[in-house]
């Protein structure tokens, strides 16, 4: 069965290696954007998270949240990551050069959230049309109106 | 003597017989063979995940049968498990052993669909391919019994299943369960040992498991390369820990492997099904919900394993009784991140082959 | 019962031949038609549907139906094509069928001109269909169309050399080029006395006329619909008789060169050649039913790799038992052929079976 990560013991770990930043809670650990790459890539070469689950994005009034889901398919380990990062200019480092997985979903977010993956190989709109404006999946996305009402 | 040459660009779909939907890819090619690919998302995208904040929680159930409309009851499962989470809903035992059978009749389905579609890609003029939709017309009417319909069944609810199975339906599937070895071996001794089969799909898409790793692929994908990974067992969901079955795996990680998995897969989810209707306790199959259901303030993250690969779904609640955020872990959308690497420097007709392989559906690719 | 008809029947020269040519057509248009209709029951039947069973008893009419409705579509030329050659091109991929039809005795006389050189007439005008084939590819001005007229130009080139030297065993063992000859010498039909032959020639045979699993040029799956893509209308109907007449000359020259063509007891000549050629057909049949498609550099090794070498060999045994033994006895030269050419068989099927499992690995 899986199991999930001690997030405390891990904190602990990521902050001897990369300072401040790294708050811990019971189901997640929060990850400051700018720590994004180098956290990322200590967790996959050393605690061995080599499946890249999944990423995505929750829009709040004050924030974007990027939850993302690592996997260690040999130790059948799992952790679950947070970076927050702020509505004006959303920017993290992208992870497609360390997990593939990572770029079609990272596209995704992009497309639909207007969050920017720095680094990533292809970052484009993937669901919807180049010129498309406005993020859809925001809450404050109005899309134009189609049709006949009023 | 060298001639000039120079590459040139095929669009392979929208609309095309082998993309399985409105796939498009953009391939670069120097005669036959591939020298590069771009994947054309989108031409299938409905805007799913923002329709699910408008809708409420009940309402959105119809709306996630429509990710992948081939396993409709597979796509219910990990949305309904986590608003059972979320909410604090008991299941049923019994709920939980019909959610089992269903998903596995859908599974065999789903992998009927996937290994006959592959064998058109291959050119056997539909011959494979309505074999297997003779047998999965025989699962659509199981579905039918039970829920009514053919194809979206909207078969899950908050706290169980929609409705209990009718008398006929215990019967009607042991004769299912009867039969369908000897339909599956009818399909090996067809197409198994089949030397064109063999020489079209050994060695081809080959994709070793670092790299199936690497790239986030799930199911059949994953598993065709040799990763012995499978929620089932792994991360045992509802009450598949109560089940015995066998995770097929494949050695090469080819076209070949992936189709023998399926193949595989199939037998094992009967073996499932067996036990699952030996086991299934008397009791209700719904327990009362209500019906303008408020869950607790929170998120929550369920997968399962649909046939594609893993379905997840996460959903944000902010205690309204609509969803915050719905994103579903769509498989067939991960699964293509690895198409391009396998793609380049194969041949054309390979590439059909490669793309058939993976087995996507467009509802789920795009949503 | 004598069924022949004698040569200078009935009457002059030149009103036998035109009698002759309107058979000749009506035979092969009337052949395409069952062929169609047989195609589309046949293959039901193997899939486990229905098929056609609406327009007419058994569905026979649908053919027609189907005539009536793609005659009264739009006539689309794409801008951008080549407008002489799309339109020549179904013309000269259909006409050579026809022309090969001329040399192939349907019964004893009934036959258009006996060319004493009839099997270097055959080689020579079938391939010009696939010229045909290939202008209809590049002419449409569509990618698809393109890399299915590549195809066609590959296949046609590496799967004629294994055709001509299967029949040259036959010129051999014979002593003549003339189909009516070939067709006399055949008391004993040839599939008994050459079955490497027979094997080698079917196979080319079926990658000649693009049949399973040589369907690359057509290649439903992969190129939509290859060469044809772009046609419509009556053109398309054209490209479309020129597949089926294909089929009916592909099952006719199997039956004349290794079927004993007209021969057999009791019923007209005619008659066993049409069941002969509907046999045939039938097993075409059976093949598209059940095969994948080869890849076209898989398609290729197996004509170079594998027909070839067979059929050198095949031409070896027959010179070697036409100069040797020339009288050697039918029981032991039949089962002698037999055992060799199924022993060569596996051992080749085997050496190839190794070839691909090197080449993919």
């Amino acid at each position: 069965m899986t199991t999930t990560i001690d997030y405390k013991d891990l904190a602990v770990r990521l902050q001897e290696q990369f300072g401040e930043g790294f708050t811990a809670s019971t189901d997640c650990l929060e990850v400051p954007p700018n720590l994004v790459a180098k956290a990322a890539e200590y967790i996959k070469n050393m605690l061995d998270f080599n499946y890249f689950d999944m990423v995505t994005a929750a829009d709040y009034p004050d924030r974007f949240e990027l939850i993302y889901r690592l996997q260690s398919l040999s130790h059948n380990v799992l952790a679950t990551f947070k970076v927050i990062c702020s509505r004006e200019n959303p920017s993290v480092p992208s992870l497609a050069n360390l997990w593939l997985g990572a770029s079609l979903q990272e596209r995704e977010i992009y497309d639909l959230f207007g969050i920017e993956f720095s680094g990533h190989p292809n970052l484009k709109r993937i669901v919807l049309w180049d010129d498309f404006e406005g993020y859809p999946l925001r809450k404050d996305f109005k899309g134009k109106v189609y049709g006949t009402a009023n | 003597m060298a001639l000039p040459t120079e590459p040139f660009i095929l669009n392979i779909g929208p609309l095309h017989p082998s993309t399985h939907g409105v796939f498009r890819m953009r391939v670069t090619l120097d005669g036959e063979i591939i020298q590069d690919v771009e994947p054309v998302f989108g031409y299938l995208h409905r805007g799913l995940e923002k329709l699910c904040e408008k809708y409420t929680y009940k309402q959105n159930i119809p709306l996630t049968d429509r990710l992948d409309y081939v396993s409709a009851i597979n796509n219910n499962w990990p949305y309904v498990m986590a608003v059972e989470q979320l909410g604090g809903i008991v299941v049923p035992q019994r709920a939980e052993y019909l959610r089992v059978i269903m998903g596995e009749l859908q599974r065999i389905a789903s992998h009927l669909l996937a290994v006959g579609s592959l064998m058109n890609d291959m050119g056997i003029f539909y011959t494979a391919f309505m074999y297997m939709f003779r047998e999965r017309e025989k699962i659509i009417d199981l579905l039918e019994m039970v829920s009514g319909q053919r194809l979206l069944y909207n078969y899950m609810r908050f706290g169980g299943v929609s409705m209990d199975i009718p008398t006929e339906f215990l019967p009607a599937l042991a004769r299912f369960l009867k039969v369908m070895p000897g339909f599956l071996d009818e399909y090996d001794s067809m197409l198994t040992g089949n030397e064109i089969l063999l020489s079209r799909t050994k060695g081809i898409g080959v994709m070793s498991s670092e790299m199936a790793i690497n790239a986030s692929a799930s199911g059949p994908m994953l598993r065709g390369s040799g990763v012995k990974w499978d929620l089932r067992k792994d991360a045992a969901y509802s009450v598949y820990d109560k089940f015995e079955f066998d995770i097929p795996i494949g050695q090469n990680g080819d076209c070949y492997d992936r189709y023998r998995v399926r193949m595989e897969e199939m037998r094992q989810s009967l073996r499932i099904i067996h036990q699952a209707v030996e086991q299934m306790p008397a009791g209700k199959e719904k327990l009362p919900v209500p019906l303008r259901l408020r869950p607790a303030k929170g998120e929550v993250y369920t997968q399962i394993e649909a046939p594609r690969g893993t379905l997840g779904c996460y959903l944000v609640s902010d205690g309204t009784e609509k969803p915050y955020r719905c994103h579903f872990r769509a498989p067939a959308l991960i699964n293509l991140t690895v198409l391009r690497n396998l793609l380049i420097g194969q041949k054309l007709a390979d590439a059909i082959i490669i793309f058939g392989s993976i087995d996507i559906s467009m509802g789920e690719v795009d949503r | 019962m004598d069924w022949s008809i004698s040569p200078d029947w009935p009457g002059n020269f030149w009103l036998r031949l035109i009698i002759i040519a309107v058979i000749l057509i009506a035979f092969v248009m009337s052949s395409v038609i069952m062929f169609i209709w047989m195609e589309r029951r046949v293959i039901a039947r193997i899939q486990s549907r229905l098929g056609p069973n609406r327009a007419g008893p058994f569905g026979l009419l649908q053919a027609f139906a189907d005539t009536i409705k793609i005659l009264t579509k739009e006539d689309i030329v794409p801008t951008l094509a080549d407008k002489v050659l799309f339109w020549a091109a179904p013309a000269i991929a259909f006409v050579p069928t026809l022309m090969i039809m001329a040399v192939i005795p349907l019964m004893n006389g009934l036959q258009l001109a006996d060319l004493n050189v009839g099997v270097l007439y055959i080689a020579a005008i079938s391939a010009v269909s696939a010229i045909g084939i290939f202008l209809s590819g590049i002419a449409g001005n569509n990618k698809y169309s393109l890399v299915g007229a590549i195809r066609e130009i590959a296949q046609l080139i590496s799967f004629e050399i294994p055709m001509v030297l299967a029949l040259a065993g036959l010129v051999i063992a014979c002593g003549s080029m003339s189909l009516s000859k070939i067709v006399e010498a055949q008391s004993i039909p040839f599939i008994l006395l050459q079955p490497l032959g027979f094997v080698i020639f079917m196979v080319a045979i079926l990658a000649e006329i693009n049949r399973t699993p040589f369907d690359l040029v057509e290649a439903d799956s992969e190129l939509t619909c290859g060469f044809n893509t772009e046609y419509s209308g009556m053109k398309f109907a054209l490209l479309y008789l020129t597949e089926y007449s294909e089929a009916v000359v592909g099952s006719a020259l199997i039956t004349a060169f290794f079927l004993g063509a007209w021969r057999g007891p009791i019923l007209p000549g005619i008659l066993w050649f049409t069941i002969k050629m509907f046999a045939v057909f039938m097993f075409i049949l059976w093949l598209r039913g059940t095969l994948p498609r080869l890849r076209i550099d898989q398609s290729m090794r197996l004509a170079w790799k594998g027909l070839l070498p067979l059929s050198m060999f095949n031409l070896f045994i027959v010179s070697l038992q036409t100069v040797f033994f020339p009288d050697l006895a039918l029981w032991i030269s039949i089962p002698a052929y037999i055992i060799i050419s199924v022993i060569i068989i596996i051992l080749w099927a085997m050496f190839m079976r190794k070839e691909r499992q090197s080449s993919n690995a």
